[in-house]
């Protein structure tokens, strides 16, 4: 679960990490109440979305007055925030988060990230920060520093006057980063968080260090710990999700909705992506990713099968199944059969079935009346779907 | 010959009294797999699928002396179960378990380092060496004893290339599935060494995906070691959507998570035959075979 800064920022806050004074708001009006009651000397305006490269995008903007906050907040809620880490349609700012605005001495980069490749906790920092500090890494490695973290004690121990150091630091200010970083790693250990990254990590004039950015991932399979978090997940799923992508993780399929013509469903999240690869490579483009978890049963998967056939965009439907232990190949004819019958459209199948119960399967769909070009194999299927799919476009 | 388990495998299974659990043993046992004990807190004492269930692991082993151990215990104690079979020294720990935390599994790692335990998984599909001993959940119906070493991220594509190489007539020594989640016990590199040290296992077979450096490790292995036996490798997601690929913008992409090109590139350059497809697969490999009888 990927948190906004303004969620990352209250929750990092109660660990001793400093942030500037600043308030969400969710609508142009509510931007201008807040700046005219936090009453600061200027304000910094900034949309909240999850993709970064946020300021080169202008997705950050300065207001001296609360009416300025008001027209910032409805210009940059007028349309989706397209970034550079954003997909091309952008990202929709539902939220703006009203902050005070100061002058800083310097910025640094820090974050506490699961380094996967070595199952261990990491400490990550730089000596700038700044939102383009990935480019610049690639461009000049070793400007980030890698600190490993001992995540088995409790709170997290590590070299953490080291990092600060590394980062070109000294004397108090050293040490007051040094804490920092501790309780980032805190934040991490006791949130169980992916990521906490503070970026960029400002230094005043005055001797503070204080968060100007942050962002939090929480690991979703230890939502059991953090009941507070999985409200805050929910809300988020309520607020952001494709209402059809939520409704397929409650049948237990991954679904995600793509741009062609071809629907696509698979069982095991590798075999589709490798389905999507060879069919994109024929020329073919994807309607949707469907992978079918083993958990679905015959009805999960014909709500699936459903959707798909009913997406006014979709021409052809591959079905490409290797029956399983959990899941046999006639569980998801049965899926397949239920679905059609519902459906209020129809639309030409391929289908390949393999392992488990693939001939009882086909028998099955037969029986059940639906018509299908049968595929020898994966090759197969894609050539047939791509064949019919380019036919029905010129036809 | 295989790795990891064979005829002289004796499992015990923690969590064997569950729902799940219960219907695979039974079907790993029907397989031939030696089935010797369960581990169930609070459950000591009765019999399971006519096996003794105990407290402990320690206890199971002592009075079984099995060696190896498959996981089935909800996500909240999975990491203390895997710790559990570490400390007791199974020698084989395979854990299904899907959703397990990754700070449950940072201490996991600690426990292995310097342990005697090889752990698979979490999130995995298990182990199969064909016609001697079934620990996992996969399919095998298109199994059969033979030649090909499979180390695999994903399940699906461990039925499909057990599909392709069976057609072939050359068969598998053991499939290995590593496990989904991004932290866990054996890599595709470990494997892989594993089935360069196996008799039997002649040639090998891997299967990647987009996202973490496993493919870029076991690049570098291959590129110092120089196997005589050859590898060959798909890795899918090419065309993933882009929200399988992204995740939240930041520090992930400094510590390498390669996109399919770039892991299939660092393969190619490491002498490892990449298959561009799964329907590649098969041709690959017989013609990497092919060049080694030349």
């Amino acid at each position: 679960m990927n948190l906004y800064e303004f969620q990352a920022k209250e929750l990092i806050s109660r660990f001793g990490i400093e942030i500037p004074r600043g308030r969400v708001a969710a609508s142009a009006e509510d931007a201008e109440r807040l700046a005219r009651r936090l009453a600061f000397r200027r304000f910094a305006i900034k949309a909240q979305i999850h993709g970064g490269g946020r300021g080169a995008a202008g997705g950050i903007r300065f207001a001296d007055t609360p009416e300025e906050a008001r027209r910032l907040t409805a210009d940059l809620m007028s349309r989706p925030l397209v970034t550079s880490q954003t997909r091309a349609s952008g990202e929709k700012v539902r939220w703006v988060y009203v902050e005070e605005a100061f002058t800083i001495e310097r910025e640094i980069y820090a974050a506490v990230v699961v380094d996967r490749a070595r199952g261990q906790l990491a400490l990550l920092v730089a000596a700038e920060g700044g939102e383009d500090i990935e480019e610049r890494e690639a461009l000049q490695p070793g400007l980030i520093k890698r600190f490993p973290l001992d995540a088995t004690t409790s709170p997290p121990s590590g070299d953490f006057a080291g990092a600060a150091h590394a980062a070109g630091l000294a004397g108090a200010q050293a040490e007051r980063v040094a804490d920092l970083l501790a309780a980032m790693a805190r934040v991490s250990s006791e949130l169980d968080a992916m990521l906490v990254e503070v970026n960029p990590l400002a230094l005043t004039n005055d001797g503070r260090a204080v968060a100007l950015d942050a962002k939090l991932t929480i690991d979703d399979n230890a939502l059991f710990r953090h009941p507070a978090l999985s409200a805050l997940r929910s809300q988020i799923q309520i607020e952001e999700g494709d209402p059809k992508e939520l409704a397929a993780d409650r049948h237990q399929l991954n679904y995600q909705k793509m741009d062609g013509d071809i629907g696509v469903v698979v069982n095991g999240a590798g075999l589709a992506l490798a389905t999507l690869d060879m069919l994109i490579d024929a020329g073919g483009r994807p309607a949707n990713f469907m992978d079918i978890r083993t958990t679905a049963t015959s009805l999960d998967i014909a709500y699936g099968i459903e959707v798909i056939v009913e997406n006014p965009l979709t021409r052809v439907v591959l079905i490409n199944v290797h029956g399983g232990g959990m899941q046999r190949c006639d569980d998801v004819a049965e899926g397949v059969a239920i679905a059609l019958r519902r459906a209020r459209r129809s639309v030409p199948l391929v289908v390949r079935f393999a392992g488990n119960n693939a001939d009882f399967a086909r028998v099955r769909l037969q029986g059940a009346g639906v018509a299908f070009e049968d595929a020898a194999d994966m090759s197969d299927a894609v050539a047939k779907a791509v064949g019919i799919a380019a036919r029905r476009t010129t036809g | 010959m295989a790795i990891l388990i064979d005829r002289d495998t004796r499992l015990l299974c923690q969590g064997l009294t569950g729902r799940t659990a219960t219907y695979h043993l039974a079907r790993m046992a029907a397989y031939g797999t030696d089935l010797v004990a369960g581990v169930v807190p609070g459950k000591g004492g009765r019999l399971h699928l006519d096996v003794p269930v105990f407290e402990t692991v320690v206890a199971a082993k002592a009075e079984t002396q099995a060696n190896a151990s498959i996981v089935f215990v909800p996500p909240r104690n999975a990491g203390a179960a895997m710790i559990e079979a570490i400390e007791a020294e199974i020698p084989v720990v395979v854990c299904v378990t899907e959703r397990v935390p990754v700070f449950d599994m940072i201490r996991v790692k600690h426990a292995l380092a310097g342990s005697k335990t090889r752990l698979v998984g979490p999130n995995s599909q298990g182990l199969l060496s064909p016609g001697a001993c079934q620990v996992g959940v996969m399919t095998t119906v298109a199994s059969r004893p033979g030649s090909v070493g499979i180390a695999s991220r994903s399940a699906s594509l461990t039925s499909e290339v057990m599909a392709i190489t069976t057609k072939l007539g050359l068969g598998q020594s053991t499939t290995v599935g590593v496990g989904g989640d991004p932290v866990h016990g054996v890599s595709l590199k470990d494997a892989v060494a594993l089935f360069l040290d196996d008799a039997a296992t002649r040639s090998i077979v891997v299967v990647g995906e987009i996202g973490g450096a496993e493919e870029e490790e076991l690049a570098a292995f291959v590129a110092a070691v120089r196997p005589a036996k050859p590898i060959v490798a798909l890795v899918v997601g090419r065309h993933a959507p882009r929200d399988r690929r992204m995740g939240h913008a930041g520090a992930f992409a400094s510590l390498a998570t390669g996109t399919a090109i770039e892991k299939n590139r660092a393969l190619e350059r490491a002498g490892v035959t990449v298959a561009r497809d799964a329907a590649s697969v098969g041709p690959a490999l017989m013609a990497a075979l092919g060049r080694l009888k030349d």
